[in-house]
């Protein structure tokens, strides 16, 4: 009786959980709230990327509220929003395990139960905004994560998260506009929202210069959320200052939903073939994403403060995931969804070993992390493996991510954009490497706080490093499931 | 206060009538102009024209921000539970339909339901953003 209505309980459960802990207000039940919910909306993701895998046409269509799409909004799920979906509840109910003690140490008692209805606002805005099938209920979702996560940043520690959330918001508002100004245009043209209908209508418009300008409006107000090089200045701040356990479910989760948009749009929406034969969206995207690249991890080279560093690492790693996309081949895009599945897991990883790390001695930079291996053993450890796995070292994640980029760029005869992607991979090996050198070679400040994280933390963090190593060698799920959806994307059709 | 006796006997007057219009509003917006969010509006309106004329500390007794609270989460989840409710009806998430003895009273009713959830919340939002701010200022002027 249930199975049906997984679409619409996706995201309902963490919905409904976010009012009630306001209404409950202790900390120990809205924590309860959280966790169950999260751990609900995972069991659930699975069960629908099961049932996607299984049904005929690899389409699962759920009339919200029994009005029949397109006039009513439609949840459509297939493999692409199945497999973000999966990493987003994943990470959510990774990040609710390890919430616990992190919260408890960075966020004062009487803010608890809000960060917590916050935190399932912003995973059920999340999983909204990829289980709709609805162009304009898109942004209802979008803003629904947006609004909650910039009340997630600027509870951080210091002042600095009330600057970063307010540029934040400047940004993620101005970008969620740009996207309602190109939806409202494409409904000005087609008069629907439905995005399986728009597919349908919006090809033979192609050439209108309303649609065009649709077009370029999406691109730059999804590319805003998405922190695409040179549209990323709000990320560093807004992850450096926000509290530990908040940029790493941001990190791995907001700005893959944003890159999820983006492929929506211009893969079903506008199609494969209007978007990258007609307008050469490859050819756009591609020099920003080697800019962000290089960009991303130069900067990160030299930032005193880990996290800030990270931060800087997840505007390169945007850059790999859109040039999957710029590759435009149905390889490219298999590419580009696979590294978005595995950077979530791999940068989830650093940010929660970095959240071990703040949680015993207060402090992230690369000075507080002298001496770390003795002290910290396990949560180092970990670090170091989401980092070898960030560099894309051989049996993590990364590398298999890494492998299908550059296959994809020597399968289209790109020999230099191949190179360009091991340069900057070259990259990542020194700034993961200050981090290793500081930890495992400096000697330990005398009375430096000693002992690892508590077990919650140590076992969450551990799960996501091991998630890591696991897909780097058994790829059935990751790569299955992307080259499905790329198929899906490239072959035309939703 | 002496000075002010016209506008709070005014005020007095006034909000019963208010509270009556935004009632109205949430109660009458299936027949014409209106809905939960314009009577959730109207109706803490009446609220903040008493913490205006009366003080914030005073309003603040009659609505206490433990109340607030929990108007703010309870709209909600009347609204969430108005779908729940026809899940459990063998219906799609938020279909009215199953509510009643046949559909149009059954959409009715969950219109109904719904909207009466979002007027919760948006009086509840609308009065502690009030709140909010006029206490701000009052603790400033303590400094």
């Amino acid at each position: 009786m249930i199975l049906p209505h997984l679409p619409a309980l996706q995201v309902v459960v963490p919905l409904l959980a976010a009012p009630l802990c306001v209404v409950l207000r202790r900390t120990a039940v809205a924590y309860g709230l959280a966790f169950l919910a999260s751990w609900a909306a995972f069991a659930i993701s699975v069960l629908l990327l099961l049932q996607v895998l299984d049904s005929p046409g690899g389409v699962i269509s759920y009339e919200l509220g029994g009005w029949a799409p397109p006039w009513g909004i439609e949840y459509r799920i297939d493999p692409l929003n199945a497999y973000v979906m999966l990493i987003v509840a994943a990470i959510g109910a990774v990040v609710i395990t390890y919430a616990g003690p992190s919260v408890a140490r960075e966020i004062a008692e009487p803010q608890r139960y809000l960060f917590y209805t916050s935190y399932l606002l912003c995973l059920s805005g999340l999983l909204g905004v990829t289980v709709t099938g609805d162009a304009f209920n898109v942004f209802v979702f979008l803003e629904i994560s947006s609004l909650s996560s910039y009340i997630l940043i600027s509870v951080g520690a210091t002042p600095k998260a009330l600057t970063a959330a307010y540029r934040y918001l400047i940004f993620g508002t101005i970008g969620a506009t740009f996207y309602l100004i190109g939806v409202g245009l494409l409904y000005q043209m087609t008069g629907t929202l439905n995005m399986a209908d728009l597919a349908q209508r919006v090809p033979p418009l192609a050439g209108n210069r309303t649609i065009l300008v649709a077009f370029a409006f999406i691109a730059v107000g999804v590319g805003m959320k998405a922190a695409l090089f040179p549209l990323h200045i709000w990320l560093p701040n807004a992850y450096a200052y926000a509290p530990s356990v908040v940029s790493a479910f941001l990190a791995a989760t907001a700005t893959k939903v944003a890159v999820y948009v983006l492929i929506r749009v211009y893969l079903t929406i506008f199609g494969a073939e209007f978007s990258i034969a007609g307008m050469g969206i490859g050819y756009v995207f591609m020099p920003f994403a080697i800019a962000a690249m290089f960009v991303g991890s130069a900067v990160a080279i030299f930032q005193p403060d880990v996290k800030r560093m990270l931060a800087y690492s997840s505007v390169a790693q945007i850059g790999y995931i859109v040039l999957g996309f710029g590759i435009a081949t149905a390889l490219g895009v298999t590419a580009g969804i696979l590294h978005l599945f595995n950077h979530a897991l791999m940068k989830g990883s650093m940010f929660l070993a970095l959240g071990c790390v703040f949680y015993r001695t207060g402090a992230v930079t690369i000075e507080s992390m002298h001496g770390l291996a003795g002290r910290m053993p396990w949560t180092t450890a970990a670090f170091v493996g989401g980092g070898l796995g960030i560099i894309g070292v051989p049996l993590t994640a990364g590398f298999i991510s890494k492998w299908y980029l550059v296959t994809a760029a020597l399968e289209r005869g790109w020999w230099w954009l191949a190179a360009l992607i091991l340069l900057s991979s070259l990259l990542a090996i020194v700034y993961v490497w200050r981090v290793v050198e500081a930890a495992y070679f400096r000697p330990a400040p005398a009375g430096a706080p000693a002992g690892e994280a508590p077990f919650p933390m140590l076992v969450a963090t551990w799960a996501l490093v091991a998630a890591n190593v696991y897909f780097g060698l058994d790829t059935r799920l990751s790569v299955g499931v992307a080259e499905r959806a790329a198929a899906a994307l490239m072959g035309g059709g939703p | 206060m002496i000075h002010h006796l016209i506008l709070r006997v005014v005020a007095k007057l006034l909000i019963p009538y208010i509270l009556l219009f935004g009632l109205y509003v949430q109660f009458h917006g299936d027949f014409g102009p209106g809905g939960g969010f314009q009577a959730g509006v109207i109706f803490a309106s009446a609220f903040v024209l008493y913490a205006l004329i009366y003080g914030v500390e005073k309003a603040r007794q009659v609505i206490p921000d433990a109340v607030l609270r929990v108007g703010i989460g309870l709209g909600v989840l009347i609204y969430g539970g108005t779908g729940v409710v026809s899940l459990l009806l063998g219906a799609n998430y938020l279909d009215y339909s199953p509510l009643a003895h046949d559909a149009p009273h059954g959409q009715h009713i969950g219109i109904f339901a719904v909207e009466l959830g979002v007027g919760i919340t948006v009086a509840s939002v609308m009065a502690t953003i009030f709140f909010q701010f006029a206490g701000r200022s009052e603790r400033d002027e303590e400094d």
